[in-house]
């Protein structure tokens, strides 16, 4: 295969990206502060365009750059879901970077490089394309989250993320360093070779340090702390960003070095994900408890979810495997849907983000207040909403493992969480009315309601995530 | 020869960077920082890695370096007051320490590498190729992935740079060179009938 | 490796001396000069009068901007070195590949240059 016709067929998303977004920091360069709208525009169509060609591209298997990148079908599936993550973002960040004079082009330009790096990341086959990626996508959230350089929470949050970020990818390092030190190799594959029955006690702390690296980029706990402070202090639509796209890179990426470089060693690490895995879970539970702003919440909840989709990791199947692609999907869409309404609260022009903001929004805004509803009930996991099913297949994975007290611990936290997910539903349904929220965009209250449909039908028409799930897990082992 | 050479550098680089961690003054600490730079660069040197070595003095001594001692000097920090909670923190800090120390401890007692690791690992330069030229024949072709990605990186950091810190202060006259090239007498000078003792 | 060292000898010869000499200079003022210490003669005046605050001030933050882009073409010159010395081996493909490199960091460069972040206004 020469290396145009490699580029062409499975690096495709990725030429486009890097291409379009040198073209979009000209454009932006050439038109000055009034590029914003434009380069907005041009880069969701660039998202749109890359995420065509892995609609129509290639279907086959292929190992590219000497081995760096893998282009399988579980690539392609996060790489779909990562690239509407950012897509979505982008759409939404408009409006509201707009109003808080936040309209400066390099915002769509920064979400396209860090989406790069998501790609590489989860197309990573050897220890430096992963760190390559990590960087690449980290460096972009960093500035993002201080995107909004005179607002002091906000540059806090972008200077503690920073600061952990680092702390975060030195551990990588040093996990990788050991790895390559045992196995005289970057590659997954050979790593995987050259362990050979017990692991010496360096491949185990080679493990524990890339996976608590990794355990930072996707905010389980244990390695949380940054997640609630950096959530609420950046921009809302940077906290939609960082809720979605990178953590489905995060989960990825761990997803294929666990089962590419240590298939020999799932015990050792089924212990990690096993505790990464209830930590999250009850944290995410218990702490979100006693919040007043929807953003921490939020917060707290996306890491009770990556906790949940870890339990389809702990697994350590294909059935687990296939849980934690369906687990992805579902989360992003609920996500999604959860800060298109949150971007939509805003009382005479300034945005609000209390969780008593939401105070009898049934009765200033009917439509909206039900869409929310039903993303609660769905983040909660009630039936017949896809966030239930979501839960059911990681779940599922882990009683076929015989992993019966985690399962059960996931079904506590799950009842637990729904305390503070339905009281939302409360507050919104029975509370006296707030002040009533302005207007909001219709790219807001299209991605609201696509998002509620898609949770309120996946139970009639669930065949084409799961298939695909299924195959993306397929193509792992 | 060369063994000496190595715990030279080596001493001299524990050393400095012990000093970095405890000396007063932050300016001090940079400054040690560079010894531990150049020592590391000596250490490279030995392993056969010059490009490394010179890399590492050219941009973490000359930039990286400099910047940082940029940062401590011009900072308008109070670095007594910083101090203080140091020996509030330092039992916990040691602690940590100690943990990261008998890990690693453990890790070097106990390590072994697969069968086939170190040669594997050892790069196979052929004999007569300089250092230099041995990455510059891989680097841009076998991996072109990384270098690319590496492209991208510089270019959000510098991205980045700006958007955090840029910021034009208004109504600063600037001297537009092409503007005063594209004056001609007819665009700039108003002549004008001003009647006698009647004023403009 | 004794190749190696024998390569670096004068290097080795030559930061010797330079110890030597420079530690000579700072260790024969102790012998030889003329000493009358006194604390007033190492404390810090301004005018004659002392010193009214630190001398450490908030330095505006486009010093460190440039600094930065400083180290980030610093870092591309880096990569050019073994290009130039393995320009032969690498063939047309690494050209290419270099000049695609290039032409990132100058779409950076355009960009730097457009915001006015080589201005010093």
């Amino acid at each position: 295969m020469s290396f145009s016709t490699a580029l062409a067929h499975h690096f495709l998303p990725e030429t486009i990206l890097a291409l379009g977004v040198l073209a979009l920091i000209l454009i932006g360069a050439w038109r000055g502060t009034r590029a914003f709208g434009l380069v907005n525009e041009l880069a969701a169509g660039l998202l749109g365009l890359a995420i065509l060609a892995l609609f129509f591209g290639q279907t086959s298997e292929a190992s590219l750059f000497e081995g760096a990148f893998v282009d399988d079908a579980f690539a392609r599936f996060v790489k779909v879901l990562t690239l509407v993550g950012s897509l979505v973002t982008v759409l939404m960040s408009r409006d509201y970077l707009q109003r808080a004079k936040l309209g400066n082009f390099e915002f769509p330009v920064l979400v396209v490089l860090s989406t790069i790096g998501m790609l590489l990341l989860v197309s990573a086959d050897n220890l430096i394309a992963l760190y390559l990626g990590i960087e690449l996508m980290s460096l972009a959230l960093y500035v993002a989250a201080a995107f909004d350089r005179d607002d002091a929470r906000a540059s806090e949050a972008g200077l503690k993320y920073f600061v952990l970020g680092a702390l975060s990818s030195g551990m990588l390092l040093y996990g990788a360093s050991l790895l390559y030190g045992f196995s005289g190799t970057i590659s997954f594959d050979g790593i995987a070779k050259a362990i050979t029955g017990a692991p010496p006690l360096g491949v185990i702390f080679g493990l524990v340090f890339v996976l608590a690296g990794l355990a930072f980029k996707m905010s389980a706990a244990p390695f949380h702390m940054w997640t609630p402070d950096v959530y609420e202090g950046a921009p809302t639509p940077v906290t939609a960003f960082f809720a979605s796209a990178p953590k489905m890179a995060a989960v990825a990426i761990t997803t294929r070095i666990v089962f590419t470089a240590f298939p020999g060693i799932v015990g050792q690490w089924q212990q990690i994900v096993i505790f990464l895995a209830i930590a999250s879970m009850l944290l995410g539970s218990f702490a979100a408890i006693g919040q007043t702003s929807i953003k921490r919440l939020m917060a707290y909840s996306s890491i009770g979810h990556m906790g949940f989709a870890l339990v389809g990791l702990a697994a350590g199947n294909e059935a687990g495997v296939r849980g934690v692609a369906i687990y992805l999907a579902i989360y992003l869409v609920m996500t999604l849907g959860a800060f298109a309404a949150i971007l939509q609260m805003r009382v005479e022009g300034r945005p609000v983000e209390k969780i008593s903001d939401l105070s009898g929004l049934s009765r200033n805004n009917g439509t909206a207040a039900f869409f929310l509803a039903m993303l609660m009930f769905s983040l909660a996991g009630v039936p017949p909403l896809a966030g239930f099913f979501a839960k059911y297949y990681v779940l599922l994975a882990a009683v076929d493992a015989g992993l019966y007290p985690l399962a059960i611990i996931g079904v506590l936290a799950s009842a637990i969480s729904a305390f503070y997910y339905l009281r939302v539903v409360k507050v919104i349904y029975f509370d006296e009315p707030a002040p009533a929220f302005d207007q909001s965009p219709l790219s807001l209250r299209a991605v609201l309601a696509v998002s509620t449909v898609f949770l309120l039908g996946f139970w009639l028409y669930p065949a084409p995530v799961v298939e695909a799930a299924t195959a993306a897990a397929k193509s792992l082992f | 020869m060369a063994v000496a050479f190595f715990y030279l550098f080596s001493a001299v680089l524990i050393a400095s960077a012990f000093a970095v961690i405890v000396s007063r003054n932050p300016v001090h600490s940079v400054l040690y920082l560079i010894l531990a730079f150049v020592n590391g660069a000596g250490l490279f040197l030995l392993a056969g890695a010059e490009f490394l070595a010179m890399i590492l003095v050219v941009v973490y001594v000359g930039a990286v370096a400099v910047l940082f001692l940029f940062v401590v000097m011009m900072l308008d920090v109070d670095f007594a007051e910083l101090r203080q909670g140091f020996s509030k923190h330092l039992p916990v800090g040691a602690a940590v320490g100690a943990v990261v120390l008998g890990e690693l401890g453990l890790v070097a007692l106990g390590w072994q590498s697969a069968p086939g690791a170190k040669e594997a690992a050892a790069a196979p330069i052929v004999a007569g190729v300089s250092n230099t030229a041995a990455l510059g024949q891989v680097l841009y072709t076998k991996y072109f992935l990384f270098f690319q990605a590496s492209a991208l990186v510089l270019l959000t950091a510098m991205i980045g740079a700006i958007v955090l810190t840029l910021h034009h202060r208004p109504g600063v006259k600037r001297q537009k060179i092409e503007e005063q090239n594209a004056r001609t007498r007819d665009n700039v000078i108003e002549i004008k009938k001003v009647p006698s003792r009647a004023g403009v | 490796m004794p190749s190696l060292l024998e390569q670096y000898l004068p290097l080795v010869i030559f930061i010797a001396l330079a110890a030597i000499i420079a530690g000579a200079l700072l260790v024969l003022p102790f012998l030889v000069a003329f000493k009358a210490p006194d604390p007033e003669k190492l404390s810090a005046y301004e005018c004659g009068f002392n010193p009214f605050g630190d001398a450490r001030m908030k330095f505006d933050v486009r010093f460190y901007l440039v600094a930065l882009l400083f180290i980030v073409f610093d870092l591309e010159v880096a990569f050019l070195f073994p290009w130039a010395v393995a320009f032969k081996e690498a063939g047309s493909f690494g050209f290419w590949s270099m000049m695609f490199f290039l032409g990132v960091l100058t779409v950076g460069f355009v960009y730097e240059w457009r915001k006015g972040a080589l201005e010093w206004d």
